[in-house]
């Protein structure tokens, strides 16, 4: 890797407009976070339409910027009153609310804040010094590897993604069906449009991502019914330096965690079950497990790290593959397609400014985040305190809006609704929504890498095996597949207790 | 719980039985210069059934429960009902009329804010929107006669 593509990022990211767009960006996520119903990936497909416009980079680091926010943003609802904005804050909550409650919320904060900062920053640069080399190894993928890696993708929600395996790969097959309604571009036939037209132009997938998570996460916490109780921040300069000297004592949790989600999180749906292992691993090996649950620092400083580094670690299949490790990766890259670009190895080679600049926008978003979250607590708490009859319709709106402005069309505003209900009941009956999102944006990008590689083989599957890098690939994915099968027959011949791990329900 | 588990595994399966019937009429096999259209949705569609079924047997097994009390439903129909409205609206009076009108109407039913909170929010939310997308962003919005009468 060459020092001046780093400097060239740089360059890039640290032009007066470039931050300016940055900050926007981290308020606007930080909103987003802290808003129920409202996150990380449908504050992103909700903005996109406003970045068609902008240049490629600039519209790419608000992206992330807003992210990064979001991310942020978790952590404050979690800690002052107890609802987690996000699910992979659901373990900052186990800590961090009592610690608010015993009048320590600065503390709490201040550790959340800059563990997510250190997380952070352990993903991006592991991205920084891995991303090229993956994209040099993927230059030689031909379709059959493409169409292993995704699979494997898939595969890692069925086997590893938590909850009932069955109803992940209905979610996945759901998304693929609705990705392939519509024009066929290779024989220009119409698929599944039972001759209405307005089925023509298919399902927009940022449609369905503010459908899904906007309206039916909002139909969901008006069920559960919305009550904010929150605590004092507390968050004061002195309370912030006396914390920073606190946390050094921690770095072996640090570490952990940033390994952890590193991990977990390069792979799909890796946020949220990274940040339970964190939480559970630094239980295990703290001197003061007892204190766990009830208000321990330490317990902020696992979740936080792993789940922020999870988050940002998720970008790195993103820019190297062109395949998205979360959903609000994968509404990214549909932007990257709308702003003319070709996801995948090929954008390190084409558009270096591109990717070295939003490589670098990590590093100074993350930084601007931190530092800008730190300042606004008070402010971003007291937005929970906006009445929820105002809020809710508000959200709706904000969401109508998004999902119009994508294509200019009512048809799409209706969809929205459809998606919200469909958002509502799978979420009750535990069907996973990241999967079908990733499988909706990928579905075309799978299918074609399918049928070139059947069409290389003559119609023989034969050739994901044959082929030395697919076939590890394709046998790794086949065995994540299996895994729900497998594991409950070994548990059984150990002669262990089946254990439920928590659901992994990625935004 | 129970009944809801199998109504929607059912409904898929029926969405599965659909996509089938469209792969079957674009023709699934092989064509003359590889798999024919139906080739990917057939496959994904029988997978669907087999996952459809496998859950439908899943859930007679299982104790059932209640999907949504009434207390928990009314709630979600307060926020769902009015906001298909303010779609239906939309189609003929535009997206700023019709939300205003859903951000006044929400906001005085449930939240039973006062007057002056409501027409404040409900012209100034709007407003901002159309000074973001429509001026800012140029993301042109639905309008209806309204926006022409004012001369957009």
């Amino acid at each position: 890797m060459g020092l001046e593509n780093f400097a060239l990022g740089f360059s890039i990211a640290v032009t007066p407009f470039n931050l300016f767009v940055a900050m926007v960006g981290i308020t606007l996520g930080t909103i987003i976070g802290v808003l129920p119903g409202l996150g990380g990936a449908n504050g992103v497909a909700i903005l996109l339409p406003l970045t068609f416009t902008m240049p490629p980079t600039s519209a790419i680091i608000l992206l992330t910027s807003l992210y990064w926010g979001a991310l942020f943003g978790g952590a404050i609802t979690s800690i002052l009153f107890n609802i987690p904005g996000e699910p992979w804050s659901v373990a900052t909550t186990f800590d961090g609310y009592p610690m608010a409650r015993q009048g320590l919320g600065g503390q709490a904060l201040t550790a959340a804040f800059t563990s997510s900062f250190v997380g952070a920053f352990f993903s991006i640069v592991l991205i920084t010094l891995f991303a090229p080399l993956l994209a040099e190894i993927a230059l030689k993928f031909g379709p059959p590897e493409f169409f292993a890696i995704q699979l494997l993708t898939f595969s890692s929600f069925v086997g590893l993604g938590g909850g009932n395996p069955l109803k992940s790969l209905v979610s996945i097959l759901l998304g693929f069906i609705l990705a392939a309604v519509g024009l066929d571009i290779v024989t220009g036939q119409l698929r599944m449009t039972f001759g209405f037209t307005e089925l023509m132009k298919g399902f927009d997938f940022i449609v369905a991502v503010i459908g899904l998570f906007g309206i039916g996460e909002i139909l969901l916490s008006v069920e559960e019914g919305l009550s904010f109780s929150g605590a004092a921040t507390g968050m004061k300069l002195g309370v912030v330096l006396e914390t920073w000297r606190i946390l050094p004592r921690y770095w072996r949790t640090f570490v952990r965690g940033a390994f952890i989600g590193f991990w977990m999180g390069f792979k799909p749906g890796g946020a949220t079950p990274a940040s339970f292992m964190s939480y559970a691993f630094a239980k295990r090996f703290s001197k003061n497990a007892d204190r766990f649950g009830k208000g321990e620092l330490e317990g902020v400083v696992a979740p936080e790290t792993a789940a922020h580094a999870a988050g940002v670690a998720a970008m790195l299949p993103m820019i190297t593959l062109g395949i998205p490790g979360s959903p609000t990766a994968a509404v990214m890259l549909g932007g990257l397609i709308i702003w003319g670009l070709q996801p995948g190895p090929m954008l390190f080679k084409e558009k270096p400014d591109f990717v070295w600049g939003l490589i670098a926008s990590m590093y100074t978003g993350n930084i601007l985040g931190v530092l800008m979250v730190l300042a606004f607590v008070p402010f971003f708490a007291a937005i929970l305190r906006i009445p929820f009859a105002i809020l809710t319709p508000l959200i709706v709106v904000v969401c109508a809006v998004g999902s119009y402005a994508v294509h200019n069309s009512m048809i799409d505003v209706w969809y929205m609704l459809l998606f919200g209900v469909v958002g509502y009941v799978f979420k009750k009956l535990d069907y996973p929504l990241a999967p079908l999102v990733l499988a909706l944006v990928l579905g075309d990008l799978a299918e074609n890498a399918l049928r070139q590689s059947l069409i290389m083989s003559q119609g023989s599957i034969g050739i994901f095996f044959g082929r030395p890098i697919s076939g590890a690939i394709m046998s790794v994915a086949v065995l994540f597949f299996l895994l729900p099968v497998i594991t409950p027959w070994w548990r059984r011949l150990r002669g262990t207790p089946v254990t439920t791990t928590p659901a992994a329900r990625e935004t | 719980m129970r009944a809801a588990d199998l109504a929607t595994a059912i409904v898929l399966m029926a969405v599965g039985g659909l996509v089938m019937f469209d792969a079957v009429r674009l023709g699934f096999d092989w064509g003359s210069d590889g798999p024919k259209s139906g080739f990917f949705p057939f496959w994904l569609a029988v997978l669907m059934i087999v996952a459809c079924v496998a859950i439908v047997v899943q859930a007679t097994r299982r104790a059932g429960g209640v999907f949504v009390s009434r207390e928990q439903l009314r709630p979600v129909l307060a926020v769902l009902v009015p906001a298909v409205a303010m779609v239906l609206v939309m189609e003929f009076l535009g997206l700023y009329v019709a939300s205003a009108l859903y951000l006044a109407f929400y906001m005085r039913w449930v939240g039973r804010h006062r007057w002056i909170t409501i027409v404040v929010l409900a012209l100034g939310i709007p407003l901002a929107t159309f000074l973001v997308f429509e001026q800012w962003f140029l993301v042109p919005m639905p309008k209806g006669p309204l926006e022409a009468w004012l001369g957009f």
